[in-house]
């Protein structure tokens, strides 16, 4: 089948769907590919590098659009493209079908198939195939980035011949890809970083990428399905955005990433903290495209006010093209590989494999979105790093009438025993309790790996019983001299083969 | 010999004994511990020998000899894989040799006692035979077991705790018949069905508990010839042997404590036999986690071991079984020539007995300081860059964290998934003794090398 790679028709859209290296592979699956010319020319492909890994390169975009059974695409078509599009063609995209409810009919009116990239299910095996994640991380680097450049001064901290710089300090809120790829780049840069999520669970990852987790004294499970956050509690709000005002007036740098799936982004920085920054601060809103998490957010502007620099840029992913092309391209790639297990370049849309059945928004002209609930899968959500922190394990307070009780019935039973047993027994008994705790006192400093040493050794210190035969073997009864001659003999394999094998085993532990 | 210095000895013995587990405690005193316990034994043998036995020393000796010479041999000739069954059936002969004593002791005419003190002679005679019973029965089961001769499955009969029940209140019953048969002179038939019944109870104890629990059940045993020696030191009035044996019960004990802690379970849970028997929850856990794994190559691993800095190593059963200790050796010098830090992580209760690893890789010569406890490790996954899981599943299982319906939540865990990269090395995607799946297989950092230990890290090596 022949894929082809169009040139994004999106003004100031930079990135590509398909890089030199991700067409060679495509190549090897047997797939031929075509690139529109100048279609990587934005994220510094040049024509020649395609041709060099096998790509066709087509002059002309309707030419392109005509001949390829498969296109694949950065943004959603617009209108113009999805004339070009023809029965039987698949489209694989970004195609946010929830919000383009027409383009999916239009799609549909053509008999095309559409796999959209931003409804692949988030399970651990779809993982390599996760765009959003990919963008969601140069996302929330670039936001770094882009403070930066904005921020009048070093983020790291130096004391100098010439005075002493204080280091800079970043809020990012939510700490979902976005989020914790903002705060190892801030981090990496040397900042202060400070992180807050609705959801507990990341607490770990956040301290493990070297930030400050802002705890809310307040209880409320902030995960929803599939790793997002969920709408919280009025209560929770209240208590949340008294922490951001009290933060507003302290940190220097906000980034924001707070989505809630399917809902407007919520707006968690007020005017009034703006207005409470430094002068010179920087909030860089990564939740313009949905509304922002800022109240002067303006979405694709860099605004000033208050002497903040307010940044909204939607189009993070594309000012790092090269990069964000890398990895969309590679994802778009592992979901073409899933897509063809005979590896001999025909794409199958098998709707029983749960990753394929999500993405596919729309199945030879007819609308198969939205998917029937995936499974939850436990699996973390997907960062190496980034493990889901153990449910607190309920420590159940021991009774404190537990071992009252115990010793209670202990020493009656002591008591009763003393009673009744005769003094001779009860020397005995003494001597029985006393080495009980010279062994629990010995034993407990015992390395465990001298266990099995320590095993053998006592096997063979229990075979002290021997001394029981010894005892009966002088008997002039014939049966007891034997059996005892018996047991002399079982207890004598003991006492050696216990003391030797020890031996044999400590000779050879050595530093 | 006058009496008075028979004690001497037996006290001379005792410390020594003490002496000996105290050695033990770590490795630069441990070969002295065992050379105390030796010197305590032979002063304890001599002083009886010379000062109370007065006839039959042909036959003690010729006895003497013959067992000694048994014991040498099976202690030179057994492998270091082997130890568990070894040890296992060691324990069965001291079993033995209770029983054995206390039946002399009953049958024998020359002990008189009246009243009370005949009343709890009698008791100590019978609670020695008891406990060295189950003893034994239980360790020639567990050797079984061990050493692959019975099934290492837990085999769980229908209303097995009715059955152990009315064991116990038998044995109950047949103890108070016979002590009163025997105020009378008689006793003996009582005596002999409490022994099938404790013989019968061992058995179906030891049966029922599975290959993985083996490292309790070997300490547990371990602690019962300790008692029944103590046991047996009442009936006697010996105090050598009470005290020998309360040492020996109490250290068998704390181990047993010790690998049930580790497995995050109640003794009396593991004694009852079969695994989440209690809880349910077993196939519910399994479910949800599944994705894909990652298979790698002896090649790919070669190149990932000789660009890393820091090599966790962590062995199980899987590791003795396919006898790949020495190769594991190998692996670690050659990688620790190339300035590769290499330590290995074991769990308490990694193999079929306490502290199995330790003396596998003991034999391997790797030596002793750079192998270390769970805990002295566990913080220092997220600095390591290759762990290597060699046959070991549920003692990585991080749903043990993750999943608190898991059968094995709670249970403390080597956290290799907190590595940069994991290595399992299994046969197969079979799941561990608590038949868990492991996610630890579909993480994304982890790769699966699978093949048998052995032949895998040869390969491993060959590319190194």
């Amino acid at each position: 089948m022949k894929i082809g790679v169009p040139r994004e028709t999106w003004p100031g859209e930079k990135r590509v769907a398909s890089t030199p290296d991700v067409v060679g592979q495509l190549v090897e699956l047997g797939f031929s590919v075509q690139v529109e010319s100048g279609a990587g020319s934005d994220a510094d492909f040049a024509d020649d590098a395609y041709s060099e890994a096998g790509a066709s390169i087509v002059e002309n975009a309707h030419e392109l659009w005509k001949t390829s059974d498969i296109v694949l695409k950065v943004r959603p078509p617009d209108g113009e493209e999805v004339e070009l599009l023809q029965e039987g063609q698949t489209l694989v995209s970004f195609l946010w079908p929830a919000q383009n409810e027409d383009l999916v009919s239009r799609l549909a009116e053509k008999k095309v198939t559409a796999l959209a990239m931003d409804s692949i299910p988030r399970i651990s095996r779809a993982q390599k195939m996760d765009a959003l994640s990919s963008m969601a991380n140069i996302a929330g680097y670039r936001a770094v980035i882009e403070a930066a450049q904005h921020f009048g001064r070093f983020f790291t901290g130096q004391i100098t011949a010439a005075g002493k710089i204080p280091p800079a300090k970043v809020l990012v809120i939510g700490a979902g890809v976005a989020g914790l790829s903002a705060i190892g780049a801030a981090r990496g840069m040397g900042a202060i970083v400070r992180s807050f999520d609705t959801r507990p669970e990341v607490k770990e990852q956040v301290e493990s990428m070297d930030a400050e987790f802002l705890m809310l004294d307040f209880e409320e499970e902030g995960s929803g399905e599939g790793g997002y956050a969920k709408v919280m509690s009025e209560e929770f709000i209240k208590a949340e955005m008294a922490l951001f005002a009290e933060q507003a007036k302290d940190v220097d740098i906000i980034i924001t990433t707070a989505l809630i799936p399917g809902k407007p982004a919520p707006k968690l920085i007020t005017a009034e903290m703006v207005e409470s920054m430094k002068p010179g601060s920087v909030v860089v809103d990564l939740a313009s495209e949905q509304g922002g998490n800022c109240e002067l957010t303006e979405p694709n502007e860099v605004v000033e006010q208050h002497g903040v620099t307010i940044i909204g840029y939607t189009d993070l992913p594309s000012r790092l093209a090269a990069q964000s092309s890398q990895l969309y391209g590679t994802n778009l790639r592992h979901l073409l590989t899933d897509m063809t297990p005979e590896k001999d370049g025909n794409v199958v849309v098998d709707f029983d494999d749960e990753v394929v059945r999500g993405a596919t928004v729309v199945k030879e002209g007819e609308i198969t979105w939205p998917p029937p609930a995936p499974k939850i899968s436990a699996a973390p959500p997907p960062k190496a790093d980034a493990e889901p922190p153990p449910p607190p394990v309920e420590e159940k307070k021991p009774s404190v009438w537990g071992p009252v009780i115990l010793f209670g019935v202990g020493a009656l039973a002591m008591l009763g025993l003393g009673a009744v047993a005769p003094p001779s027994f009860m020397q005995h008994f003494t001597v029985f309790v006393l080495a009980c705790f010279v062994g629990y006192m010995v034993i407990w400093n015992v390395t465990p790996s001298l266990h099995t040493p320590l095993m053998s050794v006592t096997n063979a210190i229990s075979s002290i019983i021997i001394i029981g035969a010894l005892l009966q073997i002088s008997s002039p009864v014939g049966w007891i001299a034997w059996m005892a001659g018996f047991t002399v003999l079982i207890t004598a394999v003991n006492i050696a083969g216990g003391f030797a094998v020890t031996q044999r085993m400590l000779q050879m532990f050595r530093k | 010999m006058p009496q008075g210095i028979v004690t001497v000895a037996y006290i001379g013995a005792t410390i020594l004994f003490i002496l000996a587990l105290g050695g033990l405690s770590n490795q630069e005193t441990a070969r002295r511990g065992n050379y105390y316990g030796m010197t305590g034994m032979a002063i304890a043998l001599l002083a009886t020998i010379f000062g109370i036995v007065t006839d039959n020393y042909v036959l003690l000796l010729v006895a003497l000899a013959i067992g000694g010479t048994i014991g040498l041999l099976v202690a030179r000739r057994v492998q270091m894989t082997q130890m568990p069954e070894l040890v296992a059936i060691l324990h069965s002969l001291v079993g033995l040799a209770a029983v054995c004593v206390g039946f002399v002791n009953f049958g024998d005419p020359s002990v008189h006692f009246t009243g009370v003190e005949k009343t709890i002679h009698d008791v100590e005679t019978y609670l020695g035979i008891l406990i060295g019973a189950v003893t034994f029965s239980g360790s020639v089961i567990a050797f079984g077991k061990l050493s692959g001769r019975i099934g290492g499955n837990p085999m769980l009969l229908p209303a097995r705790h009715w059955l152990n029940l009315g064991l116990l209140i038998g044995a109950i019953w047949f103890g108070a018949e016979f002590v009163q048969q025997s105020a009378a002179g008689g006793g003996f038939w009582p005596l002999v069905f409490m022994t099938l019944i404790a013989l019968a109870f061992g058995v179906h104890m030891v049966m029922a508990i599975g290959g993985a629990d083996m490292p309790v059940v070997v300490s547990m045993l371990n602690s019962y010839s300790g008692w029944a020696a103590a046991a047996t030191g009442f009936m006697l009035s010996n105090d050598l042997l009470i005290v020998t044996g309360a040492l020996v019960g109490s250290s068998g004990a704390i181990l047993s404590y010790i690998m049930c802690r580790a497995m995050n379970r109640k003794f009396l849970n593991v004694i009852a036999g079969g695994f989440g028997t209690g809880g349910g929850g077993m196939a519910a856990a399994g479910e949800g986690e599944e994705g894909e794994v990652n298979p790698i190559s002896p090649e790919d691993t070669a190149a990932l071991l000789d660009d890393a800095k820091e090599v966790m190593i962590v062995p199980g059963y899987g590791m003795a079984v396919a006898q790949a200790q020495h190769i594991v050796y190998e692996l670690t010098r050659i990688l620790r020539e190339k300035g590769v830090n290499v330590r290995f992580g074991i769990h308490p209760v990694a193999g079929r007995m306490p502290g199995h690893m330790n003396v596998l890789l003991a034999e391997a010569k790797v030596p002793y300081d750079i192998v270390f406890e769970m805990d002295e490790v566990n913080d220092d996954f997220p600095d390591v860059d290759v762990s290597i899981v060699i046959g070991a599943n549920d003692i990585v299982n991080p749903s043990a964290q993750e999943v608190p319906d898991s059968p094995i939540a709670g249970m403390p865990v080597l956290e290799v998934w907190k590595g940069k990269t994991t290595i399992v090395l299994k046969r197969s995607m079979a799941t561990g003794y608590a038949g868990v799946q492991n996610p630890l297989f579909f993480k994304e950092n982890t790769r699966m090398l699978f093949g048998d230990a052995r032949e895998s890290l040869d390969a491993v090596l060959k590319a190194l």
